[in-house]
């Protein structure tokens, strides 16, 4: 009997041991965290990819363990959006996060009725306005990532125009985009004047898929553009489509890709890309749950919070191109140079003095607030979701 | 190989046989042995994915199903939809007019709700939106089950082809109208907020269920009791028959697939109103096509295709689950789903079809075996049953099969001869 309460003794003591050393690592707050992750496809797209990538770096890197991560893939932009939320809910999450645009109602129907649950939204527009204290948007500056990639294909262009290979008036990109909307058009532009601030002569055509992931449509649209004359191609789409029509063409076209690298499956033509880093987002919610602050309503990453990412280098970057985007990212980032600058590029032959952006969605899709000031365009200041929709000189929308 | 076996004068090693002996009980006991040999295999599919998943992995079906009030509510919400869709395409296949247009049919009667919605939302009481969304709904879905219809009817169209071409400018209207309703380019419409079916209780969707349950029994009704019922069946078995005992062959055509488009309107309607509150070319979710093999499995009965509904929404509900807490692959409730369906379609064979393997036996003794088996009476049996229209379902499903495989099989083919003739130009 003795040994048995010995045992019993011991046994508790050393429990009460582990608590101890656990609240020492200060991690007894994030015990109680449970995150539901609801995808819109699943890991064949890249875009759903980098969401999920990011969700384990963060889950990993904060020390929680996999079982406090909930994936919900392939979830249209319908009830089944709002199903899940509420299944993530009562299956005890207390941050749901939606990586879809069309998602936005749904989640907000969800967090209507689960008060104490937090939901989190990249892409989406309406948090700022709809003034619910558990509904939160979120994006980034990607536009600066983007930037810096363009240097890069605007680098490989210029090298082309110096070897002779093609004249300053056939220095020409192509761009595989998903919807003509803000997100798309801000992406796109951004590409292009950093193409630009290197090769002055370029210009570039733009086709549309009207689909975030359409495998088919992205690489014929990539092909169109090839036929059109375009010497590197990039896109804001979700598949392989236009990567691997770049791969497979006859010559092959050098790409700029958007979250993901494929330096591995298109060695040959992978030059560089950009993404959003969602990992600084996902500590920042875990970290506000976890401390009982209040999340921001509407979130915005940039370069600096380790949000906007250019990645890896593909084989044949130059190093005059890599310098260039080095000195471009610190610019950037000390905020000496911006890049929706209006004195650098201009709309139908004039330089912007003002524009009236529809920031605050409404069923009228109404253009309420004045976004340049100063001579600059001030994206992603005013919510976080992009809402340059100006079709500028230089560049061509194809269908 | 037949060559050799012509040689040698032996018969092939395998025959192949139609058989209408089988009593009902030895057929549902083949179906429900399937059912569960599939969800033994895909259980052990789960544990070589990561070992030690098994037990799991049938916990977690069931669990994603009916652990909590709100996923049963899902399921059966699930199993409604699929259902409305099935009974819609059902009088259609009765009557072998082989409608595969049903996602389209669904697609146009969720436009006409949504744009109900959109435009008369808050200028009229919500209970009368409803209604009003209901009669437009119906008609979305029959005026795109009629076209092909009355194109069958008068110049004998293929009709396979037509409805699966109107899926796809169905699909084209809603994404124009997409346009024109949300210039900012983003294509998605939001939730419209008028003229959402009212909750019954704490959860949503009460409503959807509780309809098509009532919707069930009336097109059983209207099947098995009805006269219309009647003669689109005689329609399907053989329409010089018809003719002849006086049917109006084109009227029962146009009528029934007035019906098949309004009762996918009234699907569309359900997935709108009851459930999404938005619009999108995905809003039907493939259900349509989904329904098609809900209702050959339910051998076109109203009350079977209930369970066969329940299985689909089941397995893409469970297997859903069990691959988000294991950590599986998007593509894995696909693959579940499809080794399913392929086990349970594979013991429709076995219900149907008797196999008989005769190796290394000639031709003579397998000709005396024959006139044996005659003499028993059981190949006359079988030539009599055959020839009885109103006996022997499994004989009337084969016979079905049969016909659809040629129908299906020639407009693939010409699709085929289409594609090289493209290649060969380009």
């Amino acid at each position: 009997m003795k040994k048995k309460i010995l045992a019993l003794v011991l046994a508790i003591a050393m429990i009460a041991a582990l608590c101890v050393g656990l609240a020492a690592c200060n991690k007894d707050n994030l015990d109680g965290i449970k995150i539901g992750l609801i995808c819109l496809h699943d890991e064949n797209s890249t875009y759903d990819k980098n969401f999920i990538d990011a969700m384990y770096q963060a889950v990993d890197e904060m020390g929680m363990k996999r079982e406090q991560l909930v994936i919900k893939k392939n979830i249209p932009e319908g009830s089944e959006c709002y199903d899940a939320a509420v299944d993530l809910a009562e299956d005890g999450c207390n941050i749901i996060f939606a990586d879809s645009f069309g998602h936005e109602d749904h989640m907000i129907r969800a967090a209507k009725e689960y008060p104490n649950v937090q939901f989190c939204h990249a892409t989406g527009t309406k948090a700022h306005t709809e003034n619910l204290a558990n509904f939160h948007n979120a994006f980034a500056s990607i536009y600066e990532g983007r930037y810096l990639a363009g240097i890069v294909a605007g680098y490989r262009l210029k090298e082309m125009i110096e070897s002779q290979q093609i004249t300053a008036d056939q220095a020409k990109l192509g761009y595989v985009g998903a919807w003509a909307y803000a997100e798309v058009k801000s992406g796109y532009t951004s590409f292009y004047l950093g193409a630009k601030s290197v090769c002055p002569s370029v210009t570039m055509d733009v086709t549309f898929t009207n689909s975030w992931y359409d495998p088919t449509a992205e690489q014929n649209g990539a092909v169109k553009l090839m036929g059109r004359g375009c010497k590197v191609i990039s896109q804001h789409a979700d598949s392989m489509g236009a990567p691997n029509a770049c791969q497979s063409a006859n010559p092959k076209v050098p790409n700029v890709t958007y979250n993901v690298s494929t330096k591995a499956e298109c060695a040959d033509t992978y030059l560089v890309g950009s993404k959003i880093n969602w990992a600084p987002y996902y500590k920042y919610i875990v970290d506000c749950v976890a401390n009982g602050v209040a999340i921001d309503k509407d979130w915005t990453g940039t370069l600096a919070t380790g949000s906007v990412q250019l990645l890896e280098y593909g084989n044949g970057v130059s190093q005059a191109a890599k310098d260039a985007v080095a000195a471009a990212e610190a610019k950037l980032k000390d905020g000496t140079l911006k890049v929706f600058d209006c004195s650098k590029f201009t709309v139908n032959g004039d330089h912007l003095t003002s524009y009236m952006a529809d920031v605050n969605s409404d069923a009228n899709f109404e253009k309420d607030t004045q976004v340049i000031e100063n001579g600059i365009f001030k994206e992603s200041a005013f919510r976080s979701a992009p809402y340059f929709d100006i079709d500028i000189d230089g560049i061509t929308l194809l269908s | 190989m037949t060559n050799v076996l012509k040689k040698l004068k032996l018969e092939s090693p395998i025959h192949i046989s139609k058989r209408t002996d089988m009593p009902k009980w030895k057929s549902w006991l083949i179906r429900g042995g399937a059912i569960v040999a599939a969800l033994l295999l895909c259980g052990i599919i789960s544990s070589i994915l990561s070992s030690g998943s098994f037990s799991s992995f049938m916990e977690q079906m069931f669990k994603g199903c009916f652990s909590t009030p709100r996923r049963a509510i899902n399921l059966f919400e699930e199993t409604a939809l699929l259902l409305c869709i099935s009974l819609a395409v059902t009088p259609a296949f009765k009557m072998k007019f082989w409608n595969i247009g049903a996602e389209g049919q669904v697609l146009m009667g969720a436009l006409l709700c949504a744009t109900c919605m959109k435009y008369f939302g808050g200028k009229v009481d919500d209970g009368l939106l409803i209604v009003i969304m209901l009669v437009f709904s119906i008609v979305g879905g029959a005026v795109w089950s009629t076209i092909p219809a009355i194109f069958k009817a008068k110049w004998n169209t293929n009709e396979t082809l037509f409805t699966l071409m109107m899926n796809y400018i169905a699909m084209g209207l809603i994404a124009c109208v997409i346009a024109i309703w949300v210039p900012n380019n983003s294509g998605t419409v939001g939730v419209l907020s008028y003229g959402n079916f009212p909750k019954i209780g704490r959860y949503p969707y009460i409503l959807n269920i509780i309809i098509v349950a009532i919707l069930t029994v009336l097109v059983f009704i209207y099947l098995r009791f009805s006269k219309h019922g009647y003669e689109l069946s005689v329609v399907g078995e053989s329409v010089n028959t018809a003719k002849y005992i006086g049917i109006n062959v084109k009227k029962v055509i146009v009528r029934t697939m007035i019906l098949s488009g309004a009762l996918c309107g009234i699907a569309g309607w359900l997935i709108v109103g009851g459930a999404s509150h938005t619009v999108s070319t995905e809003v039907a979710g493939g259900r349509g096509f989904t329904a098609i093999l809900i209702s050959w499995l339910a051998h076109f009965d109203p009350i079977a295709m209930s369970f066969t509904a329940f299985l689909v929404a089941f397995l893409s509900q469970g297997s859903s689950q069990a691959a988000s807490v294991l950590n599986f692959g998007g593509s894995f409730p696909k693959i579940i789903t499809g080794m399913f369906f392929f086990i349970i379609i594979a013991s429709e064979f076995f219900v149907g079809y008797k196999i008989k393997f005769t190796f290394g036996k000639r031709k003579a003794e397998r000709a005396d075996e024959l006139n044996a088996e005659e003499s028993d009476g059981s190949i006359g049996a079988t030539a009599y049953d055959s020839a009885d229209l109103g006996d022997g379902e499994p004989n009337e499903i084969t016979a079905r099969i049969d016909n659809s495989a040629e129908e299906i099989a020639l407009p693939s083919e010409n699709n085929q001869n289409a594609q090289k003739e493209e290649e060969v130009e380009a």
